[in-house]
């Protein structure tokens, strides 16, 4: 866990001020009872913080070394479920190959295409609500049950986008049926929802002071090279944020995989995510040690991805002095 | 001068034309699935426009009772866990946030950062195990182990975010209901909590769009079709009608589950936008 908390850290933007900010108020006569109260309204999450997190996780990485079918007493198999995963599960692996696709081609495009569309929504004023709303709404509504049967019907055999192919003449197939376009409808619906991320860059963008702007229009650069030399380097860290997020959802993506593939991950294992395949693993197979083994993996991939970003991004992202 | 400026007038034109063919292409499917499902079962693959040249209400007639239970019920089932689930975090997470922000307490920071990193935490590592505590509890197939989470503060996002909005708020207002002798508990109530209502409404909103669509736990933990959820009952759905074409059904029913997300969409618009925008809420 300890790897993550360079990511918690970004999260908190406020974080540093805060220690500094309650000691400067100084210990007043009524503080000192602060602990007691504190204690109090502290109670709900504490319970929560080990019941339900704590304990649980304990629990899971010790069951994790055990098979346990959530019937008879868990059987201790020290490493063998790690070891069967990482070296002999074929299936498992090709879930990994699949999520890790999925991730590394949907994230950088939906974050590149939250960028373009942030900043040219920026230059115009007076519609850009509406087109934020626009936009935003399939973040909202893109990881529902219904959007994944919209999603079946648009790229089925007898769905919308080959009826429009069919205006021109051209003749398309069953886009979820076929192992080879199938995860590539999942990204298309991942890259649909580029609007949560984008949201964010227009607040970025929107915060660009004018002068700066103005002072670069003044020395002649071209809309291009104001892009390049000024956006861009003041939303990196933007960027990052949502690189970082979005790839920690895209991991955990379960819905449109479980709604378009019946629950199974195909046609031919095609979109078996990997909480899909934890799923079918732990609660239609039972095996819940095995499906522990692979959730706590799954948190130390998702830790090192994050701790990468935040090594690499000392490289790109520009932080004001 | 006048060049500049007309240059930038035409990029602006042709910017406005690219972001229209953008937004038409993203939205058209969504209108096209509001559509559809006013059209004759025969009609939805051969008209792939929007304006139904026979406009029918039978989808949602015939869908609403497909599954054997009307499908208000399961709309009810979903309107209880997410009512149910707002009480909790608005309960659990604004005590923590107060606490945090503006209490004195041994190990607060660790406590602080404690709470930081469970909100990196894929939610799989902690959902088996509770499976298994809960199941031991004889909870599984109610919906207790989707609610009552809720009220010990597990979603931190929400902390956070009262937390940053507490930490705005002039002290001032403390010590001025401390020198009127006002308890902890007292100022919480009458000061801090009334004064956060523009952040308890974004926890409200975000809980409630995050509950409705919320379909791992659900499908773990209810089993019984009378206690599904709305997108339980349209995944239900999908399996009921597989070997017929029955899409105009399922559009129906579609639109039925994401009608509560959209209405609230509408009215809080800019709210959710600048929720988004200050705290990176994951849409």
């Amino acid at each position: 866990m300890r790897r993550d908390g360079g990511g918690a850290m970004a999260v908190s933007r406020g974080g540093r001020a805060w220690p500094l900010r309650s000691r400067g108020v100084g210990r007043s006569a009524s503080s000192v009872g602060d602990w007691r109260a504190a204690l109090v309204f502290l109670t709900p999450w504490l319970l929560g913080m080990v019941l339900l997190t704590a304990l649980p996780m304990i629990g899971s990485a010790v069951l994790s070394f055990t098979n346990y079918d959530l019937l008879s007493v868990p059987r201790w198999v020290g490493t063998a479920n790690y070891q069967r995963l990482l070296t002999r599960d074929a299936r498992y692996l090709h879930s990994l190959e699949v999520t890790t696709v999925y991730v590394l081609v949907s994230v950088p495009l939906s974050v590149t295409v939250a960028l373009i569309i942030a900043v040219s929504l920026s230059a115009t004023t007076r519609l850009a609500n509406f087109f934020r709303g626009v936009f935003y709404l399939p973040s909202l509504l893109g990881g529902s049950v219904a959007i994944g049967v919209l999603w079946r019907q648009l790229f089925g055999s007898d769905g919308l986008v080959n009826a429009v192919l069919g205006v021109f003449g051209a003749e398309g197939t069953s886009w979820i049926g076929d192992p080879r376009y199938a995860l590539s409808t999942l990204i298309l619906l991942h890259v649909w929802q580029f609007g949560a991320p984008m949201v964010i860059f227009l607040a970025g963008v929107r915060q660009i002071p004018k002068e700066v702007v103005e002072a670069t229009i003044m020395d002649g650069a071209n809309p291009v090279q104001r892009f390049f030399r000024i956006t861009l380097p003041l939303l990196s860290p933007l960027i990052l944020f949502n690189l970082v997020m979005q790839t920690i959802t895209a991991f955990q993506a379960f819905v449109p995989a479980y709604v378009i593939s019946d629950g199974t991950g195909g046609p031919v294992d095609s979109t078996l995510f990997y909480t899909l395949y934890l799923y079918l693993e732990g609660f239609r197979n039972f095996r819940m040690g095995y499906a522990m083994a692979m959730a706590w993996i799954l948190l130390f991939i998702i830790g090192a991805f994050t701790a990468l970003a935040f090594w690499a991004s000392r490289f790109w992202v520009h932080y004001e002095s | 001068m006048t060049s500049i400026s007309q240059r930038s007038s035409g990029g602006r034109t042709v910017r406005l034309v690219a972001l229209v063919a953008v937004a038409l292409l993203m939205s058209y499917p969504l209108l096209w699935l509001v559509a559809s499902s006013f059209k004759p079962e025969q009609l939805i693959f051969s008209e792939p426009g929007l304006i139904p040249s026979s406009f029918t209400w039978a989808n949602y007639a015939d869908g609403w009772t497909r599954v054997g239970i009307p499908f208000g019920a399961f709309m009810l089932n979903s309107a209880v866990i997410c009512i149910l689930s707002i009480v909790g975090n608005l309960f659990s997470c604004s005590l923590a946030a107060y606490a945090f922000a503006r209490l004195q307490f041994p190990f607060s920071k660790i406590a602080f950062g404690l709470m930081l990193v469970t909100l990196m935490l894929p939610f799989h590592v902690t959902v088996l195990p509770q499976y298994i505590v809960f199941q031991n509890l004889g909870m599984v197939n109610t919906i207790l182990p989707l609610v009552l989470p809720k009220f010990f503060a597990v979603d931190a996002f929400f902390i956070f975010l009262l937390v940053q909005f507490i930490r705005g708020v002039p002290r001032d207002l403390d010590q001025a209901a401390e020198m009127d002798g006002c308890n902890k508990y007292q100022i919480f109530f009458y000061i801090i909590f009334p004064i956060c209502r523009p952040a308890l409404v974004l926890v409200a909103i975000f809980t409630f769009l995050w509950t409705w669509n919320d379909f791992f736990s659900q499908l773990i933990y209810l089993s019984q079709v009378e206690r599904y959820t709305a997108p339980l009952a349209l995944n239900l759905f999908i399996d009921a009608t597989s070997g017929e074409s029955a899409w105009g059904m399922l559009f129906a029913m579609s639109v039925v589950t994401l009608l509560p997300l959209f209405i609230l969409f509408v009215i809080f618009q800019k709210q959710i936008a600048e929720g988004i925008a200050t705290t990176g809420l994951k849409g």
